[in-house]
């Protein structure tokens, strides 16, 4: 066995276990190194200088960029370093614009904590930051030049995760900015609305479109019905911020809190879910049965949805015609609504940014009225229960509205990447026993890699199958189809690790964020239906509103996206 | 003026150099060669070729200082500002230059797209300082009169 | 295309005999200089004068006529850029300095045909004619190595390099060493890189050769971006083949295939001089696959810059080849691990690879003869700013600024007295008068807080601004700075930003230990190589004339008189008849004052026009 290798650390000797850098063996020793621009996530980038620390000889090396070695000695906090960190604090200060009250990310803002712990108390420059004008023009995210610490990593996330090259540094120097190709509106760009860029933002550089206001305004009319849904992944993010732990499901104290701020009827999610695991095995089968188009590739993720219309048109027909599940439930419950000729309101609470752009979209629209009227993401959530001052902690957990309130573990899942596949293997298995459901839950759909294959058996044939998340690994994959590879079922989240990571959750760390999953997990467990098809509810809406409408109300055709 | 661009430039540059990323410099100064800047429409069409998202190539053609975006002059003329000609007074050349052709420094270019005034940092002639470079030929120790002078016989010549 | 390297010897040889033949020879400088100031004009001239008179005469290395034929050649830069247009006279060696048109007649006549010098066109100084170009002071302390060639040779030959033993050590490297003893044999010689840290070359092909991942490349720096620096490109215009012969054995001792060349843009016929010399190399078997019927196969590339300062940093310039916007990456991961395309690679500037060759044919021992110990080797400068002869020199590390600068330079511009020195360009340092007997080599000017850089020197008379001076370079470096990191982007800015309000006479008290906090903090705490020597002028000018930063801030005074809006216009009472003139033609009404009494100016109000002073008769306006 090879000799334990040590270092130290502001005198205390730390052991060297396989570390990649600096910080993650400062971290070992209890300190929490200030970083802008690092995550590990991401390539290392190094420009903050935040994390700089000095070595025995007087000189400086950043932590997140330099690996640890044997027999080093260094300090995180020395005198230099003090002062050099509050220098580069008060030039970023002297860049940005300083109306912290009023910004959307006060209070939850890494420039204005690390300016309040290193106690910064003025800035000796002129005030520099950008008079752009704020870019609204994406339904789903608002990007201010002037909160902007040209980080990066809203661009390495943009470029290197998702593929998506959005947004890429321009100019250079003080003139450097983070831009679209000629700095064109979000819109205008190939965006698709993922949201990864806000999530990681550590000021108010990004931050999702709010439609907070719309919402209120619904809810106090009186002569509006507003109903309300909620995603999966919703429930096991929310907690942290509002003093629970992270990947607990909250659900309950959700349905409190939206009764409280006026919600006449709330629904899960979940419900919708497994009517497109039905309608999803069913086009699959087809498909498999009838020479269809395959690989049969998942429709529930609208930032997938417009990557493939952006990038990859020639995957359009590849894609199943199922609705989201936040389509499904609104095209119903909207249904209904128009049936009973009511004035109906409904919003939908997702930890998604893209759904934003989903629900304004012309298919999802009936008589120009939309089907969902506001999407609200978690974090929007947070910022309305908090407005309406519910104490979150202290209030009793309430049950969900019916009729959608019966619900199986196969739609829970589907907010973690590998989950619509467990739920449509649940589905197309023949063996309908509990043991089956053990088994079927470690072929190699679970876990956090972003790409995830595994070969089932299936009668005569053998499927391949699988299962992406993070837009850049579904790149990857398609080149492969490109190549010539033949797969079955494609499952594409855009987000990595799937839909609990979405861009409108509250930030996570990569811990944080396997929590999230096992709550979704755990609460499948729980269930008494696990599967999609042992859902009575379900018979009742093919029996109902659906009959003869299963197509007009729960399928979809995309086409090329101007 | 929107002029209907001729991408065989862009093919035929693609074709020599490859369609990969590390051509992409390359490529544009090909472009920039041939149009005397880089259209809008350049963007979309290497993206497409290239395979490369159009923001990161604004990214490249945006740091470096001779790609412009904007349509230069037939002479683009290049005041040396390094530190020999700074010290032998380039800046009083560049400012009769910019007196007698109407231009500031926000506005480089006549509106007839004849000449295009602007400062580089150092042309490496630094013995003729200070020196004054119009499109690729030097003009060694300057004075702002000979420097107007220059301009008017280049206008003359058309 | 040679397939052995004794075919190569043969026609070596068969060259070397042509340059043998060759009798008598006028060599004019085709460097920028030189042509910038009608050197093409005047060999043109030379031609016709040849023709007219019928005379026997070639222009290239070929079979010439027995006894009295002429050898017309435009070589390189020799240098002496202050007085060009050069035309030099073989076999004597004399030196004809501001040759035009109008000499050619006398060139010819008097000198090829009689054998006569035209002393009027020889160099003199202090009354002193200079005939021969070693006798000349500005030559006499050099010892040109890597600009050897430079004033010989015609650059688009690769003929005349191979009678001049070009490529002999590449034969050498190929046939008689490894890649080891090679390796060996540059870390033995002591060389240093020339781009300006003067790192060890061999240490760094060393940790190269030992990488186990290929393709190895080997990238030559040339983007030399220094403003005042202009000695890389001598070398890549006038001798490229000396380059090429140090990067290919760059790439046997390391084990590299593939070479880059990265050439600054403004460099046209930089690039157009290396696009020749590599495809004649690789039609004489020199480049390519199986070098010489060897088994060592190595491609030339050429990078051409896009106008981007930074790009002299390693990681910056191997990603502005990748395609990519040039900002530099933090390191670790080095170079010689993860360089071009992410591969371990070599990358030394143009002067380096220049020195190779030599150095493996002549022996580290003569190297090493060169210059100081920890220092060994020649240095070229580029000599400029206030100082009476302007070149391009080489010589011997260890020199002293003294020599440099009033030996070799022949002193200060005018009747300027000298201030300062700026070395190293933005990234270096200004020198002062007390360090006029430093020797120039990398650890004295560490030591005396400048850097040598990439070689540039600019000299400073009195009536230079060092505020000024820190406020240009500064202003360069905002401009040029990547704006990756903060303490950089930022912070240079800032920096700028001030030094802005000082030369302008709004300079605040504390702005000058402002300056100095940035400047520390940038130094320490900025991502790359020029990051960290950002504020190197600003802080080395505060070192030694912090007085003058003081003057205009709290005095408001330039005591150099450079700074414009610094300026005062005072009216001398004693010759002030009070006629009145003044008042009158003052823009702004400024001046005032009772008629036959002495006026006076509200500095507040006037604008340093001027006016008055051309209107004043007695000449009692002047300017403070």
């Amino acid at each position: 066995m090879d000799k334990k290798k040590y270092m130290t650390v502001d005198g205390v000797p730390v052991e060297i276990n396989g570390e990649k850098n600096l910080l993650e063996i400062i971290r070992k020793v209890g300190i929490e190194m200030p970083t802008f621009c690092y995550y590990s996530e991401l390539s290392v980038y190094g420009a903050c200088r935040m994390c700089m620390v000095e070595n025995e000889w007087g000189g400086f090396e950043a932590s997140c960029s330099t690996p640890p070695r044997e027999g080093m000695n260094i300090k995180t906090n020395t005198e230099k370093l003090r002062k050099y960190r509050k220098n580069i604090l008060e030039l970023l200060l002297a860049n940005h614009c300083r109306d912290c009250t009023t910004c959307e990310k006060n209070n939850d803002c890494k420039l204005q904590a690390l300016a309040r712990k290193f106690k910064i108390e003025g800035v000796r420059f002129p005030n520099t930051a950008s008079k752009a004008e704020r870019d609204q023009s994406s339904p789903c995210i608002v990007k201010d030049q002037s909160k902007c610490i040209l980080c990066g990593d809203c661009v390495r996330v943009c470029n290197e995760v998702q593929n998506v090259g959005a947004i890429d540094f321009a100019h250079r120097g003080s003139k450097m900015t983070i831009s679209t190709a000629f700095d064109r509106p979000l819109a205008q760009s190939p965006c698709v609305g993922c949201g990864q860029c806000v999530a990681v933002c550590p000021t108010g550089a990004l931050i999702l479109n709010s439609e907070a206001e719309v919402i209120w305004k619904a809810l106090h009319d009186k002569e509006l019905k507003t109903t309300v849904q909620i995603a999966p992944a919703v429930r096991v993010a929310i907690g942290k911020e509002l003093g629970f732990k992270e990947g607990e499901n909250a659900m309950g104290k959700i349905v409190a809190a939206l009764r409280l701020m006026g919600f006449d009827e709330i629904y899960d999610t979940s419900l919708a879910a497994d009517l497109t695991v039905l309608e999803e095995t069913n086009e699959f089968i087809d498909r498999l049965n009838n020479g269809g188009k395959l690989p049969l590739m998942t429709s529930c993720c609208p930032g997938w949805i417009q990557y493939a219309e952006k990038k990859h048109p020639e995957l359009l027909e590849n894609i199943s015609t199922c609705r989201s599940p936040m389509q499904m439930m609104a095209s119903i419950v909207k249904a209904q609504a128009r049936e009973k000729d009511e004035k109906h309101f409904h919003v939908a609470i997702m930890p998604c940014t893209s759904k934003k752009f989903e629900a304004i979209r012309e298919e999802f629209t009936v008589d120009g009225q939309r089907n969902v009227d506001a999407v609200l993401t978690t974090k929007g959530l947070i910022r309305m229960i908090q407005e309406a001052g519910i104490k979150f902690s202290e209030i009793e957990p309430e049950a969900i509205d019916m009729p959608f309130s019966t619900i199986s573990g196969a739609g829970v899942i589907f907010g973690v990447t590998g989950g619509v596949t467990e739920a449509v293997l649940r589905r197309v298995s023949s063996n309908k026993n509990r043991a089956e459901l053990v088994t079927l839950a470690n072929v190699g759909q679970r876990g956090e890699e972003g790409i995830k294959e595994f070969d089932l058996p299936f009668g005569e044939r053998t499927l391949k199958i699988v299962v992406c998340s993070g837009l850049g690994n579904a790149e990857k994959v398609i080149k492969r189809m490109e190549a010539g590879e033949h797969f079955d079922f494609v499952e594409v989240m855009a987000c990595p690790g799937g839909c609990v990571n979405g861009g409108g959750q509250p930030f996570a760390v990569r811990e944080e964020k396997s929590k999230r999953s096992k709550g979704l997990y755990d609460t499948d467990r729980l269930l008494s239906i696990r599967r999609a098809e042992d859902n009575p509810i379900l018979n009742e809406l093919y029996n109902g509103v659906l009959k003869d409408k299963v197509h007009e109300l729960l399928h979809v055709h995309y086409g090329k996206h101007k | 003026m929107k002029q209907k661009i001729d991408f065989s430039v862009l093919d035929q540059a693609i074709k020599e150099y490859g369609n990969e990323e590390k051509s992409l410099i390359a490529i544009l100064q090909r472009a920039q060669e041939h149009y005397r800047y880089l259209p809008e429409e350049v963007f979309a069409y290497l993206a497409e070729k290239l395979n490369l998202p159009e923001a990161r190539i604004y990214g490249v053609a945006t740091f470096y200082e001779n790609f412009s975006l904007e349509q230069k002059g037939k002479y683009v003329v290049k005041v040396c500002d390094g530190t020999a000609c700074h010290v032998r007074k380039s800046i009083p050349i560049l400012e009769a230059l910019r007196k007698e052709l109407g231009l500031s420094e926000q506005k480089k270019t006549t509106d007839d797209l004849m000449f295009t005034v602007e400062t580089v940092s150092c042309l490496g002639a630094c013995s003729s300082a200070p020196a004054v470079m119009v499109n690729d030929e030097i003009y060694p120790t300057m004075t702002p009169e000979t420097a107007v002078a220059l301009i008017n016989e280049l206008k003359e010549k058309n | 295309m040679f397939k052995s390297v004794e075919e190569l010897r043969v026609y070596r040889e068969q060259c070397k005999q042509l340059l043998q033949a060759e009798k008598k020879k006028i060599i004019v400088c085709g460097g920028a200089g030189c042509v910038s100031k009608g050197a093409n004009k005047v060999y043109e001239k030379l031609v016709k004068v040849m023709s007219e008179k019928k005379l026997n005469y070639t222009v290239k290395l070929e079979k010439c006529n027995e006894g009295d034929s002429i050898r017309l050649t435009k070589s390189g830069c020799h240098g002496f850029c202050e007085v060009g247009p050069l035309v030099r006279i073989e076999p004597q060696g004399w030196l004809y300095v501001k040759v035009n048109e109008n000499d050619c007649e006398d060139i010819i006549e008097k000198t090829m045909l009689n054998g006569e010098c035209v002393e009027r066109l020889c160099y003199t100084e202090n009354g002193v004619v200079y005939k021969e170009k070693k006798e000349v002071p500005f030559y006499k302390k050099q010892t040109r190595v890597s600009l050897d060639n430079c004033d010989k040779i015609d650059a688009t030959s690769i003929e005349e390099y191979l009678a001049n033993d070009g490529y002999t050590a590449l034969e050498k490297a190929l046939t008689e060493m490894t890649g080891e003893e090679i390796v060996n044999q540059i870390t033995e010689s002591g060389l240093r890189g020339r781009g300006g840290g003067g790192f060890p070359t061999g240490r760094k092909w060393s940790q190269v050769a030992r990488q186990k991942n290929f393709p190895k490349y080997v990238v030559c720096n040339g983007d030399e971006g220094d403003p005042g620096a202009f000695m890389d490109r001598s070398v890549m215009e006038d001798d490229p083949h000396r380059m090429l012969e140090g990067m290919i054995i760059a790439g046997i001792a390391t084990g590299a295939t593939n070479g880059y060349i990265y050439v600054r843009a403004e460099y046209p016929l930089a690039v157009q001089r290396l696009r020749t010399a590599i495809k004649r190399a690789e039609e004489l078997g020199i480049l390519g696959d199986n070098i010489l019927g060897t088994d060592f196969s190595f491609h030339m590339n050429i990078s051409r810059g896009a106008g981007a300062f930074v790009c002299g940093e390693g990681s910056a310039l191997t990603a502005s080849i990748e395609g990519k916007r040039g900002m530099p990456r933090v390191k670790p991961p080095r170079t010689v691990e993860h360089g071009l395309f992410d591969k371990p690679t070599v990358l030394n500037n143009v002067e380096t690879f220049a020195n190779v060759a030599d150095i493996i044919n002549k022996g580290a021992d003569w190297y090493k003869g060169i210059g100081p110990e920890k220092s060994p080797g020649t240095k070229t400068f580029a000599l400029t700013g206030n100082i009476k002869n302007a070149g391009l020199i080489e010589v011997p590390m260890g020199t002293t600024l003294r020599e440099v600068i009033f030996d070799i330079g022949g002193g200060m511009r005018g009747d300027g007295k000298f201030k300062a020195v700026q070395i190293g360009g933005p990234s270096g340092g200004c020198l002062t008068e007390e360090h006029l007997d430093l020797p120039l080599d990398f650890d004295s000017l560490k030591k005396a807080g400048a850097i040598i850089g990439s070689g540039g020197l600019v000299v400073m008379d009195e009536k230079t601004c060092m505020v000024e001076v820190a406020r240009f370079f500064m202003n360069f470096t905002q401009n040029e700075s990547c704006g990756k990191c903060v303490p950089c982007r930022e912070g240079t800015k800032r920096m700028l930003e001030i030094l802005e309000r000082i030369v302008a006479g709004e300079g605040r008290d504390g702005d000058v230990e402002l300056l100095q906090e940035l400047g520390e903090m940038i130094s320490d705490m900025a991502l790359c190589g020029l990051g960290k020597t950002a504020a190197g002028p600003v802080l080395s000018t505060i070192k030694y004339f912090r007085n003058e930063y003081e003057a205009h801030i709290y005095d408001k005074r330039c005591p150099a008189g450079e700074c414009q809006k610094l300026k005062r216009i005072v009216i001398d009472p004693e010759l002030c008849k009070g006629c009145s003139k003044c008042s009158r033609i003052c823009p702004v009404g400024a001046i005032s004052g009772k008629i036959k009494e002495p006026f006076t100016i509200d500095l507040n109000k006037c604008i340093r026009c001027g006016s008055c002073i051309s209107a004043c008769a007695f000449k009692a306006i002047k300017e403070e």
